[in-house]
């Protein structure tokens, strides 16, 4: 093998890097998260959709509700099973989920999303 | 011909996990494949590069893109006619961040007669820039799925590919440039027909697979959602050791990763390994100091010679004998 040193640390630089993801994990992997549901969540059952559909996009739904309620002034969402709710961050989806930081920024913290609802939201306080 | 074989090729890399990924099949393509793949990635890389770390260089060929560094009134350009190892090292500093041999691309063209125009052709570069550092973006982004914490320049570099905030999830500029970028550099070749003429399947399949892999990403963030928490306690499996399948991952997670494994282990065998390839290229590695130090083929052996004075030492006599002249009597 010809330029042996310089080589092999460009091997070693690759490999480092292409499996510091593994390396890393066999040292420390935090478990999954756990998102508690608040005593209130737990009695209604059912969120304003399936949990599924709120667990993959509720983010979207968040974004439709926003432009639907501060651009078009409309205020209620009419879910699939009929129900009608009124279109709010803060009065409707907080009133259950009223325990942010052990529901919300459980996943939130876990996959790296900084949703920027709280810009110019006010996260309920929350009893400790 | 090329280009139906290679679209059907990664179509038919769509829809086997489309079928496959039920069941026990989840097992097979989100912890079997993956991880056979990463193996042949790296084993495969480390590989080739120790073939081309072993092949010797006859000549030292570097490309002269300058003037040499010859006498002391005439200017050298120590950059693209380096003669040191610094300037090596910047030339290929430069080969290796900024593409600087796709900078000087050139485009000859017949125009009015019979006159060659030659004139400065940078859209191949500039694709292939934004096409490179989109995909790296994306890479360094997928780190929040990779490690848990999540090292800190992930958000950061996050927060300033989503700066435009469009939608929810907010939308990524690196994924369109990847894109486009990719689509652009697959329509220059079969919309120019010199560059049809000489692309290959191979040319063409990891277009396709990169395309579909950059697609099946697109889709699934913004529009066929899945629950990225689960997607996360995946991952995390796989990297440290404990694999598990969490339920209810969408099918088009295990379609995303088929055709990540497929193109990692693709990788070794292909025109992709130009990323350790660059660094073997005699012309780009190499000082032009050939008039200064001798550059001595390592494969050189010790030829056996048989000089004249050895040559007149062994014929004196027979020499003499028919009358030719020699140098000692």
């Amino acid at each position: 093998m010809y330029n042996k040193g310089l080589v092999i640390t460009g091997i070693v630089i690759f490999v480092v890097f292409f499996t510091s993801p593994f390396l890393i994990g066999l040292v420390k992997s935090g478990p999954p998260p756990e998102p508690e549901l608040t005593p209130k969540a737990k009695l209604a059952k059912q969120c304003v959709e399936a949990k599924e559909y709120m667990v993959e996009s509720h983010m979207q739904m968040l974004n439709d509700w926003r432009n639907q309620a501060v651009r078009e002034g409309k205020r209620i969402y009419v879910a699939t099973d009929g129900k009608e709710y009124t279109v709010s961050l803060q009065n409707t989806c907080m009133d259950c989920h009223s325990n942010k930081s052990k529901f919300c920024d459980q996943c939130h913290n876990y996959a790296e999303v900084n949703p920027y609802c709280w810009e110019c939201h006010i996260a309920p306080k929350e009893k400790l | 011909m090329g280009v139906w074989v290679s679209f059907f090729a990664v179509i038919a890399l769509v829809v086997i996990p489309l079928v496959g990924a039920q069941g026990a099949g989840q097992y097979l393509f989100g912890i079997v494949i993956p991880y056979l793949a990463v193996l042949t990635f790296v084993i495969g890389f480390i590989y080739r590069v120790v073939q081309w770390a072993k092949t010797p260089v006859p000549f030292k060929i570097p490309t002269t893109g300058g003037q040499m560094k010859s006498f002391s009134w005439i200017e050298p350009n120590p950059i693209d006619n380096p003669s040191s190892t610094g300037g090596v090292i910047v030339r290929m500093a430069l080969e290796v961040f900024a593409f600087r041999s796709l900078f000087r691309n050139t485009r000859i063209e017949l125009r009015d007669g019979p006159k060659l125009d030659y004139g400065s052709n940078k859209w191949l570069w500039v694709a292939a820039l934004a096409f490179h550092y989109a995909f790296l973006v994306v890479f360094i982004r997928h780190f929040r799925l990779f490690m848990e914490p999540v090292p800190f320049f992930v958000g950061a570099l996050e927060s300033v590919d989503g700066f435009v905030e469009v939608g929810l999830p907010r939308l990524m500029i690196s994924g369109v440039v990847l894109l486009l970028a990719a689509l652009y550099l697959f329509l220059r070749r079969v919309a120019v027909p010199q560059l049809r003429y000489i692309s290959l399947a191979a040319d063409y399949f990891p277009l396709f697979l990169i395309i579909g892999l950059a697609t099946s990403g697109i889709l699934m963030r913004y529009f066929i959602r899945v629950d990225i928490t689960s997607v996360k306690e995946l991952v995390i499996g796989l990297v440290s050791f404990h694999p598990t399948i969490p339920k209810g991952i969408g099918v088009i997670f295990y379609i995303h990763l088929f055709l990540l494994s497929i193109l990692i282990a693709y990788f070794p065998f292909s025109k992709l390994m130009h990323a350790g390839g660059v660094f073997f290229s005699p012309t780009r590695n190499m000082p032009n100091d050939n008039r200064a130090r001798r550059h001595i083929n390592p494969w050189n052996y010790p030829v056996k010679v048989h000089t004249y004075a050895e040559y007149e030492d062994e014929f004196r006599e027979k020499m003499i004998e028919v009358g030719l002249s020699v140098e000692k009597e």
